[in-house]
């Protein structure tokens, strides 16, 4: 079956400037937050995006939905390249794409009632004609989220993180979007909780045919919820591939690393297990490595991997790797 | 096995302007020599306020430690004097904060921060004390020790001040420490450091641990013994490989079947546990996890059940257990 491409992202920076001097302002280096980023997404998966902390994944969601303006690069969604166009376009494309934010606490105006947060999106994109067809689609979305209309009426500082977390997911859905980032959407939340909104998550895509960019640092969920799995290090991907075979096949040294990190929770099989400990920290996306990225903590790297840095390239069909050695 | 820490009964309300908060009601535990004991819950569940009661941190108002006998080395903490206490703590019981970036001094050198507890405790020369900063930061693995002594805590990165703070930790050749979730705010590659540190040193010094935490991974790995938090209440304690093993509270049931795992290579679905912690505002009837509970009775609503043991080191606070 041929899959559709939903979203093409092309060499895709983003460099926020640094600025020094009080009344000579001038720019002295860059953030390479995201440096250098390709790949799509097909319509209906769920691609993660995952990373350490600092890595850029947040801001290459961001730059994708222009949020923030991106320095280089192309975005296409549906064939359109978002980068050029108007913010007045980008704001109706927008419908179309929508985001679920990471802290539940933040991200909804605490001046606000549910009915108005939820409804909002749709009066700003005229898709109600009337108040009554308003109040009916806020209740929809609330079923549809899993919260009773009866709090509708409620201010978001009456509700747990759980489920603050579903208003914002009912506000992002409000005006039937293609698209979602879901950005960290459980790590502020409880154990317990984040597998309810996970499934509700699964659910909401297979009912509405959603298509998610879904970013986290946690990959048993990484692995769990995605169809493919692309790796950050320091604003680049190091791998991308599907699910099943990024955790059976891994070939960057990075992401072997990152997954003999993650805990099991099984004893029997946690003790058995070898680590592989990266030396050091990350460097600083100001002033990053000459050759790879992750030539300062690689385990294995050589003379080649500290000049030139590796191409992303295709080393298995579907299986993306920038790594010399591989 | 010699008894290292004997918690009875211990209870600690909050008295807030909207009632009285229960954050921990009455729980008993023992500590031997040189053990891992990892306790386990959500937020709110009274892990971190009952650690914290233990050694008089709790700040009062609006805490209260209402009730219990904490002994250690058979001498009660709670009736100790607040000089006297302050002996014990920092010297033979010290503490690791989940927070590196909030738990240093930020205008205090690393060195200071390190020797103080040498100097005030073990009455140590500003030279030998610093002597033992360097094989400490030697020790916890911070590279150039010498030269980072004279560093301030922004100088390091997350990781390498969680290092500090280990160190910090050490200094007086505690017999407990209490590390209240040391890398939940850490990256997964920092967090495995971390770890291999700790299971290291465990190994060199004998110290005991209270690990407390909300991830079922790192306790897998860490702890000799789990006791599971909910609301306020111990409602399950078990050796590590039994707990995880045969989980009898449905709680302990839940989280785990909630979690994915990496190594699982077929889908499973999640089970969530539905609905969410209660509100710990007044008295609760009845066991606290009632409400979420799939196999909750009429007894569970009217009656909160005691620990129960229901095998060798398995206690268990629920009427229906699971066998």
């Amino acid at each position: 079956m041929e899959k559709k491409i939903l979203l093409s992202i092309n060499q895709l920076k983003l460099y926020f400037p640094i600025r020094s001097g009080v009344i000579i302002n001038r720019t002295s280096g860059y953030i390479k937050a995201v440096d250098d980023i390709s790949f799509d997404i097909y319509q209906g998966e769920t691609l993660g995006l995952v990373g350490e902390s600092g890595c850029g994944k947040t801001t290459a969601g961001r730059a994708i939905l222009q949020l923030y303006h991106p320095t280089a690069g192309d975005v296409f969604f549906n064939g359109t390249n978002l980068v050029n166009q108007s913010p007045e376009e980008i704001r109706k494309t927008r419908r179309y794409m929508q985001m679920i934010f990471q802290d539940p606490y933040a991200s909804l105006n605490p001046q606000m009632r549910v009915s108005e947060i939820v409804g909002r999106p749709l009066r700003v994109h005229k898709t109600v004609s009337s108040k009554s067809e308003e109040n009916d689609m806020v209740n929809e979305l609330l079923n549809m989220v899993g919260l009773q209309t009866t709090y509708r009426d409620r201010y978001p500082h009456e509700f747990s993180g759980g489920q603050r977390q579903r208003i914002g997911i009912a506000r992002a859905l409000a005006t039937r979007p293609d698209f979602i980032v879901c950005d960290e959407p459980i790590s502020a939340l409880d154990v317990s909780i984040q597998a309810q909104v996970i499934n509700l998550l699964e659910k909401l895509q297979e009912d509405l045919k959603l298509t998610y960019l879904f970013i986290a640092h946690d990959l048993s969920m990484i692995r769990y919820i995605s169809s493919r799995v692309a790796v950050m290090y320091l604003g680049k991907i190091m791998e991308l591939t599907t699910s099943e075979d990024l955790y059976e096949n891994p070939m960057h040294p990075y992401t072997l690393a990152l997954l003999s990190a993650v805990p099991i929770p099984d004893p029997l099989v946690e003790r058995q297990r070898k680590r592989i400990l990266l030396e050091g920290d990350v460097p600083s996306p100001a002033n990053p490595p000459i050759g790879c990225n992750f030539s300062t903590r690689c385990p294995m790297v050589t003379d080649l991997c500290r000049k030139v840095d590796p191409e992303f390239r295709e080393v298995t069909p579907g299986h993306w790797v920038a790594c010399h050695l591989v | 096995m010699t008894l290292l820490l004997d918690v009875k009964n211990l209870e600690t309300k909050f008295l807030t302007v909207d009632g009285v908060v229960n954050a921990v009601n009455g729980i008993s535990y023992q500590v031997d020599k040189g053990e891992c004991l990892a306790i386990v819950g959500e937020s709110g569940s009274g892990k971190t306020v009952g650690v914290l009661s233990l050694i008089g941190l709790i700040q009062s108002p609006p805490g209260k430690v209402s009730g219990g006998e904490v002994l250690y080395k058979g001498v009660d903490l709670l009736r100790l004097r607040s000089e006297e206490l302050r002996k014990i703590r920092g010297n033979e019981i010290s503490m690791v904060f989940q927070d590196p970036m909030t738990s240093l001094n930020p205008v205090m050198k690393i060195g200071g921060q390190i020797t103080e507890s040498l100097v005030y405790h073990q009455s140590l020369s500003q030279q030998q004390a610093r002597d033992r900063a360097l094989d400490l930061l030697k020790m916890v693995g911070i590279p150039n020790a010498v030269d980072r002594l004279g560093d301030y805590p922004h100088q390091f990165s997350g990781g390498m001040r969680q290092r500090v703070m280990i160190a910090i930790a050490l200094a007086c050749s505690p017999d407990l420490i209490i590390a209240d979730e040391p890398t939940t705010a850490l990256d997964v590659t920092i967090q495995a450091q971390i770890l291999d540190l700790v299971k290291r040193l465990q190994k060199e010094i004998t110290t005991a641990v209270i690990w407390i935490s909300h991830d079922l991974g790192v306790v897998a790995g860490l702890a000799d013994k789990v006791h599971v938090m909910y609301a306020g209440y111990i409602v399950e304690k078990a050796t590590v490989n039994d707990l995880y093993a045969s989980p009898a509270h449905p709680y302990t049931h839940g989280l785990l079947n909630s979690l994915p795992r990496l190594d699982l290579h077929k889908k499973k679905k999640l089970k969530a546990i539905d609905g969410f912690p209660p509100n710990l505002i007044g008295k609760l009837k009845g066991c606290p996890f009632t409400p979420r509970c799939a196999y909750a009775d009429e007894r569970c609503r009217q009656e909160n059940p005691e620990l129960i043991n229901i095998g060798k080191d398995h206690e268990v606070a629920c009427w229906n257990f699971l066998r």
